[in-house]
Parts: C-alpha cells; structure tokens; sequence
C-alpha cells in the first residue's frame, strides 16, 4: 500500500515521515522517528505508557494515526527537558524515588505535565484522577504523587520568582515551554 | 526501629541514605532502552500463531502458504525445535510452552512462528497457515481437574510416589507439619473449619516480553531481552537450542517490571530459532493480549482451613489442605503453598498437605511471593474468625501465637531472629488503630511470610587510576537495585556515593548469576559486592605498602585509605584510595576485587498490615481508604525503594483482592486479555500506603540484609478480607472480592439471617 507523506513538529523540531495509512503514531515514532521514549504497554489505549500530547493535548499514540499528525505539535518525553536542565516533574520524579522499572515513567511525565499545564495547584484527587489513565506496577503511586506535588510547589516558585525578575525570564521561560 | 548494630557490628556512614538512582535521568528522559527498544542492521519482525483452543491435537501444519508470501524469511513449528536435552522433563517443559509439540494445552498456546520483513507481513503470514486441530475435552477449574473422569492435561503425568499407571492431573501432593494435629483439634475449646476460593492473577508487568535474537550460521548468537535473569535464559536457550553456552551472548534490557514473570524463557528460543532459520536479526515482542493469554500467571486456588484453639488463645491444632492449579505443566506452587501457610506461628501441632494440580490455562509463573497470598487469605481469615469466636482481639490473638526465634516452622527450619512480634507490636501502636471507623467501613489486619533466597552470585569491583569505582553485577536491577549496591561499595570501600557506577554485566562479561527472584538482588550481590571490596583492599593494601616499602600487615584499610600503623610509620601520611588508583599502572597494574559466592543465609521476613475500607452496601464497591504496611527489613540499604517494595507490593495484593482475575468461559477460552477487563489499580483507587521500616538484622548477611521485595504481597488479600467482612458483617471466602461476589454474600446472608448457625464449638 503506498504510504503518506507527513509533514509534523515533534519536540520543536520539523520532523517528516512516509508511513502506512494505518499505521498508528507509536509504531512511526518509535520504529520510523527514532523516539523509543513512549512505550507500547497495551496497543488499545488502557495503560497510557504511550502518552504523548498532541497540539498540547495528551493522546496515547497508540490510538493516533500517523497520518493524523500531519501538520500538528507532538511532544514527546524526549521533549520535556530543556537543554541541559531536567524539567522539574523529572527531577522530582528522581528525588521522590516515583519510578521503580521506570517503563511507565515517560508515559506519566507527558501525563503530569499536561495536567500542571492545565491547573499548576491540583489537589492530591485531582492528581489520582488526572493520572488514573496511566497504569503503573511498581510503585502503587504513593510516590508519583508525591514527585507530582512537589514539581507543582517548584514549578509555582518558579513562576512566582519570574513574577518577581520582571519581563526578561518570562521571555525565557516561553521559549523553553 | 533502628538497626541494632550489635548484630552486624557496624555503623554505617552512606547505607540507609536517600540518594537519587544511577539511572533516573536515563528513565524519566526515555533514554533507557528496554526489551522492545534494541534494532539491529537487517531485522525481521518475529510474530508467534497461537492456539485459540483450551486443548486440541495439532494433526497436521501446513505452513506453505505463508513460506511462499514475499517478504516472508522463516516459519517455524516444534518440527524446528527438536528434543535437544534427552527428553529432561523440565527444559521440554519450557520448550513445549514456547511451543507446542502435537497437542495445543492452553487458549494462547503457540503452535508456529514467522519472521517477516515488517509486521504487516507477519500478520497476512499468520493468517496463511493452516492448522488441523482436533478439538479435545478440556478442564479449568483447580477442584474439577482433581474429580475422577476430568480431562487429562498431559497423559504422560503420574502422582510423584504414586500409582505409577494411573493418569491424573495431580502432579505431586505434598506434606508439611509436625506434632498430632488430630489430638490438637481433640483437645481444643473451639475448632472452626472454612474453605476458600483465590482466582488466577497475573503478574501484570507494563513492559511486555521483548527480545532481539541474532544466531549465525557459525553457531554464534547474541540475545538482547527483557528478563529477570539473563544468565538463566542463556543456559536454558542454549540447552533447548543444542548452542554452546559460551557462543551465546545474552545482554538483560532495562526491564518493565517482571514480578516472577520474567524468570524463564517464554518466546526467547523461538526469536533465535526464528533467527537461525532466516540467517537475521529477529525483533519479537509480544502483545498484551499475548502476555495475558500465554505468560505469567499465578495459579487460581482452593483451600480448606481448620484451627483449634483453647479459650485463652493458644492454639492447639492448624491443618490446611491446599489445591494449587499449576497451568498446563507440572510445578511446585501448592508445596510453596503448604510450606508458607502457617510460618508466621509458633504451633505444637501443625500439617500441611497441597495438590499440584494440571488444568488448560497458561504454564503458572513465579509471582512476588508466589503461592504464599493464597495460604494467607485463607489462614489469616479464619484467624480472624477464631479470634472472633473466642471474644479475643485478633492482632492479641496472632502475637500470642507467633513464632519467635527457636520456634520450629512448620515446614521444617528453626528459626534464627525474626520479626513477626515486632511487627505485631508495631500494627498495635499504629495510629490507623485508633482513627473511628463510620458506618459501612471495616478495618482488617493481617500478617504474611516469605522465605527470601540467596543462589549463585558473582561480582566484580574495578578501580579507576582517577579513583572512580566500576561495580559489575549479574542480577537485573528490577526497581532501584544500582543505586543500593552502589550504596554497599561506597560503604564498604569508604568512597563517596557518587563515585560508584553500578552496570548489570552481559552473561559475556561476568560470571553466572541465578536470576533475580526469592527478593535476592541486593542481598546476594550485596553479599558478593561487599566481599569483591574487601578483595579489593587487599590489593590496595598490597600497593600501599609497595609505595611506603613497609609490610603489608602494617597497612589499615580505614574510611576510604590506607593508614601505616605503628609509632616507626609516624612519618607516612595516608594514602587515599584515588591516590593508590592513580599510581597503580606502575605499581603492578589495574585495581579490582572480585568474588563469586553461593550467598547462603537469606533471613525469612515477615510482613503484618493493617486496611481500613469502605463498601457501598447498594453496589457492592469497596474503596481502601487507608492502608499500612509494617515489614521487617532486616537492613534497608536505601529506605526510598524499600517503601517502594512495600507500597508496590501492598497495592498489587489490593488488586489481586477486590478487581483482578482470569475469567475463561465455558469454551475455555481466556475472556478478559487485557488492561480494560483484566483492571489493575489505577491511581485513583488507591490511598497514599503508609510505610513502617522494621530493622531486625540478618546475621546470615554482612550488613544485615534479608530481602525486602516480596513479603508484602503476602497479607494483603487477608487484610483486605478481613476489613471487608467487618465492614458487611459477612464472611467474603473467594477472591477476589469484586462488587458481584460481595453483594452475592449479603444477600445470602440477609436470606439466612434468623437462622445462621455459628458454627464454634
């Protein structure tokens, strides 16, 4: 079957592919783009291993096509950090001990993220429902919780900090998002 | 409790620290590569054809079809597998649940496999093979499988030690106890007697089995897999493969989770069989639907509980007669069943008698303890109701029988010290004893045991000339095991944390390793690392004392260098590991320790937890509302991933209690494969756990270390059972407690109430 040309922004960076009309979002970044960061947990969209966000809204890119990228923003895990600096929900997820295999880890980063994006002060409910997508193993969540409010606390410092420094690490902090 | 140091004579500087993990950045950046995320030049999608039969005879393949389909390189059947072992039962057991040999045993059984240029490929390949199957009786349930006239699962199976001519599907039966349980019930106050039903779970890894397997026409190959113990799965694919050991290179992956699933192959000597036939690289991983159907799981069970007891508590007789279903193949899970039933007591008279039994559902896995939640649902809830019947509180009742140290186990061992009392003590002073509990709700607690193990271990330290430190290891790191041996060789070395860098070795590099199950990693490498180090010093002694042309027993290793003892090498200033490492290419070359151990002494842990729940009485819906987990850790070498053992550990029992199971139908055939029928734990079921660290040191390891990633599985399913039936004030007997099962038993009590018997006495 021929394939289709798609043109897409993947991290930022113009990114094109050929690939098969029923090939889903997952299958091109991993075997096609080269981004092995999203992980295939289950192919039917029930684990949330593969959670990339999609024009800013989290998808699992097991349930996307990847013709349907065409002309779109995808972030990907590989995404979430800045140059040399880890994004703040990475590090905590390192200080608060939120990952065991870690396999899952990518999937509730992109996750966590979308959700602070949309509400930075979410409650620890808002946090279990946000995430209830997302199935991890290993950790029975306590910690991922935990790494997640401590990276709203960092992030809200943060802001409050940029408040305080004026217009030029605004400017910063919009080019890194 | 603090660690009492007066059993390993140490005070320690860097272990029980909470240091961030060697490879947390490579994990939350997607840069760490697990079993689906390795490619070679030239690969082949590997995909396996599964039976959709519980039991059927495979009369004939015709794979021609798919052979002639372009792009198609190899398809294989058990004709490319031949007996390579002289028909050892147990590696032909692993081959045929690779693949079938003539008869299908199980819904999901692999019965051929392709390699293709791409998926798409494999697929039409799939669909263009023929199988003729006669379809045959089948038999899933544990307690029919053992009736006269059930289905045979595999002809060739005997009762160890019995009639040697009678076909059966009990494998083995098994006994364990001691005393005369029968004079024990004769001379109770109150026996009370309870049967129990646990349906199979699986180990539900996020990460499904992966591999890439490259085998060339010179006999050589190489392995990259998702596994808990890649030295395990070079030995048995070599052996079913007829390869040399040492001609096949296994590399372990990052791994998803394992659970005791990734213990033995699965797919693994397919993918190099598949490899060898096309003369590629093959990629095969599996599907979720795969892993539910063909990997993992835990048996299902059925389990008889009786208990005399006298007035004042004591118990004076316990028997449990447990049925563990094993899968299609032989195991030795109702005997781990019978030999954990009851190790958390101190008892005069105890026995313990388990059926391994065969039925057609997947070849049963290892999983977190396995064998040993089912026994405990089934004990710690008639502890419970004994407790009940004789008007006494049931965490009182437990520490007036538990074991202690001198106690004999009932399957055999004396115990050294242990941590049951302890942890008894501590569920008794926990403040979620004291919090009110509202209408609706209950609060359950219950205690749990696991052996731990030990098992063959090597390990490497190699020193850096700038001082930084290699450590080689074989056990697969499966939740945060880098960061805790790095901890123990900067302990033991007396080096900073950081400059340690742990790496699990390919089976090339390192010596065997048994695989990391039995809660071995960090306490056999531990083990092997802390006696490298000390080989290690050794050698930096050596060259100290080379340096200052002094002798060598004049040399002290101490914090980190080597000092000169004595008033006549006042003058010698110490020499600091980096200072010896870098002066080491001139005086005698490269720096390292080694050691290869049989890490005998793993100390038996217990577990006691306590859960409150809730249950909507209208649906039948229980929410956990708060949980503690109160485990014995011997020493916890780093406290973050021991709590996240015993939280990851508490919530899979939660799962396991009230949502998962295997659900075949009539036609045996599996009907929930996947992540949406077959429901784990999401975030928002769940409570934060609360976590209690006990420290009772191991003297059988150096640092004190016993094993901290299994026991906690254990107590939950009772926990949790317990609470419910406080909390409905009815007994809930089968698990797991899904809304169907517990508004199934407040019916049927509310029909009895008036005339329910109290069945004491």
């Amino acid at each position: 079957m021929a394939g289709v040309h798609v043109s897409t922004t993947i991290n930022g960076d113009p990114v094109e592919f050929v690939c098969q009309p029923a090939e889903v979002l997952l299958d091109v970044l991993r075997n096609r783009v080269g981004l092995t960061g999203a992980k295939e947990g289950c192919g039917t969209g029930d684990c949330g291993a593969c959670s990339v966000t999609l024009d800013g809204r989290l998808v699992c890119a097991c349930l996307v096509l990847g013709a349907e990228a065409d002309g779109r923003a995808i972030t990907t895990v590989e995404g979430l950090a800045s140059g040399g600096r880890l994004h703040p929900l990475q590090e905590k997820f390192i200080e608060h001990a939120a990952l065991q295999c870690g396999v899952c880890t990518p999937g509730f980063l992109v996750a966590a993220k979308a959700l602070l994006d949309r509400n930075p002060d979410p409650t620890v409910e808002q946090i279990r429902y946000a995430l209830a997508g997302n199935l991890c193993r290993c950790t029975g969540y306590d910690k991922i919780v935990r790494a997640v409010q401590a990276a709203a606390a960092e992030l809200a410092t943060d802001a409050a900090q940029a408040g305080k420094s004026g217009k030029s690490k605004k400017t910063r902090k919009q080019t890194a998002a | 409790m603090s660690h009492d140091a007066s059993l390993t004579n140490r005070n320690f500087k860097v272990v029980g620290t909470r240091v961030p993990r060697p490879d947390g950045v490579d994990k939350v950046t997607g840069r760490a590569r697990y079993g689906a995320d390795a490619t070679a030049p030239g690969q082949l999608v590997g995909m396996i054809l599964r039976s959709p039969h519980a039991h059927a005879l495979i009369r004939s393949i015709d794979t021609s079809k798919a052979e002639a389909l372009p792009g198609v390189k190899a398809v294989i059947t058990s004709a490319d597998l031949p007996d390579k072992v002289n028909g050892r039962r147990d590696l032909l057991d692993i081959l045929e649940n690779c693949m079938a040999r003539g008869r299908a045993l199980y819904d999901g059984h692999a019965v051929a496999a392709v390699a293709a240029i791409d998926a798409e490929t494999a697929k039409q390949a799939l669909k263009l093979i023929k199988i003729d199957y006669k379809v045959l009786p089948h038999v899933t349930d544990v307690d029919e499988a053992m009736q006269e006239g059930a289905p045979i699962v595999q002809p060739w199976v005997r009762t160890a030690g019995g009639d040697p001519n009678k076909e059966t599907n009990v494998s083995q039966i098994s006994e364990f106890g001691h005393g005369d349980v029968e004079a024990g019930f004769a001379e109770a106050d109150v026996v009370i007697e309870r049967s129990y039903k646990t349906e199979q779970t699986h180990q539900g890894y996020i990460e499904p089995h992966a591999c890439l397997a490259s085998v060339g026409p010179d006999g050589q190959g190489e392995l990259w897999v998702t596994t808990q113990g890649h030295y395990t799965f070079r030995n048995q694919c070599a052996e079913l493969l007829g390869m040399e050991i040492a001609k096949l290179k296994v590399t372990s992956s990052e791994i998803g989770g394992g659970f005791g699933g990734k213990t033995h192959v699965w797919m693994e000597p397919v993918a190099l069989a598949l490899s060898r036939k096309a003369n590629r690289p093959v990629k095969l991983v599996m599907t979720r639907d795969e892993v539910f159907r063909a990997t993992g799981p835990t048996c299902s069970t059925s389990i008889d509980v009786k208990i005399g007891v006298k007035r004042d508590g004591r118990i004076t007789g316990a028997k449990a007669v447990l049925r563990y279903q094993d899968g299609a193949f032989p195991g030795i899970w109702g005997m781990l069943g019978a030999m954990t039933s009851w190790a958390c007591y101190d008892l005069p008279n105890v026995k313990s008698i388990a059926y391994d039994v065969l039925v057609n559902r997947p070849k049963v896995a290892a999983y977190r303890a396995p064998s040993a939640p089912m026994a405990a649902f089934a004990v710690e809830s008639t502890m419970d109701i004994v407790a009940g019947a004789i008007g006494m509180d049931p965490v009182d009742f437990r520490l007036l029988n538990a074991a202690k140290e001198g106690t004999r186990a009932s399957y055999g061992p004396t115990y050294g010290p242990i941590g049951i009392r302890a942890t008894l003590e501590a569920v008794k002073n926990h403040p979620q004893m004291k919090v009110k509990l509202k209408p609706n709700q209950g609060r359950g607690m219950a205690c749990g045991f696991w052996f731990n193990f030990g098992g063959q271990t090597c390990a490497t330290v190699n020193i850096g000339v700038d001082g930084t430190i290699n450590v080689s290891v074989g056990t697969v790191d499966v939740g945060g095991s880098r960061a805790s041996l790095s901890l123990i060789a900067a302990e033991e070395l007396g080096v900073p944390y950081e400059t340690v860098k742990c790496t699990i070795a390919d089976t090339a590099s390192l010596g065997h390793n048994d695989t990391t199950e039995g809660s071995r990693g960090t306490f056999s490498s531990g083990m092997a690392i802390i006696f490298a180090c000390r080989n290690a010093i050794e050698e930096l002694r050596n060259r100290a004392a080379k340096t200052w042309d002094i002798p060598v027993q004049d040399v002290h290793w101490q914090d980190g260098q080597a000092v000169a003892l004595g008033i006549q090498h006042s003058n010698l200033q110490p020499l600091t590991l980096a200072q010896i490492a870098a002066k080491s290419p001139r005086t005698g070359g490269p720096i390292a320790g080694h050691n290869e151990v049989v890490a005998d002494g793993a100390g038996v842990s217990f577990a006691s937890h306590i859960c409150d729940v809730e249950v909507d009485p209208e649906t039948g819906a229980t929410r956990v509302l708060r949980y503690a987990v109160i485990q014995d850790a011997g020493r916890a070498i780093h406290p973050d991933y021991v709590e996240g053992q015993f939280q990851g550990a508490a919530a899979q029992g939660i799962g396991w209690a009230l949502n998962e199971e295997y659900i075949y139908g009539k036609d045996g055939r599996l009907q929930n494969p996947g992540f949406l029928d077959y429901r784990i734990p999401v975030c928002s079921d769940l409570p934060f756990i609360d976590t209690q660290i006990l420290e009772i040191p191991n003297p059988g390891h150096p640092y004190g270390i016993r094993g901290v990633g299994e026991t906690s599985i254990v107590p939950p399913l009772a926990a949790i059972g317990n609470a419910v039936s406080n909390a409905v004030g009815v007994r809930l007997t089968h698990v797991p407690m899904s809304p169907p099962r517990i508004l199934k038993a407040i019916k049927a009590e509310r029909s009895l109430a008036g005339d329910r018997r109290v069945s004491a006495g």
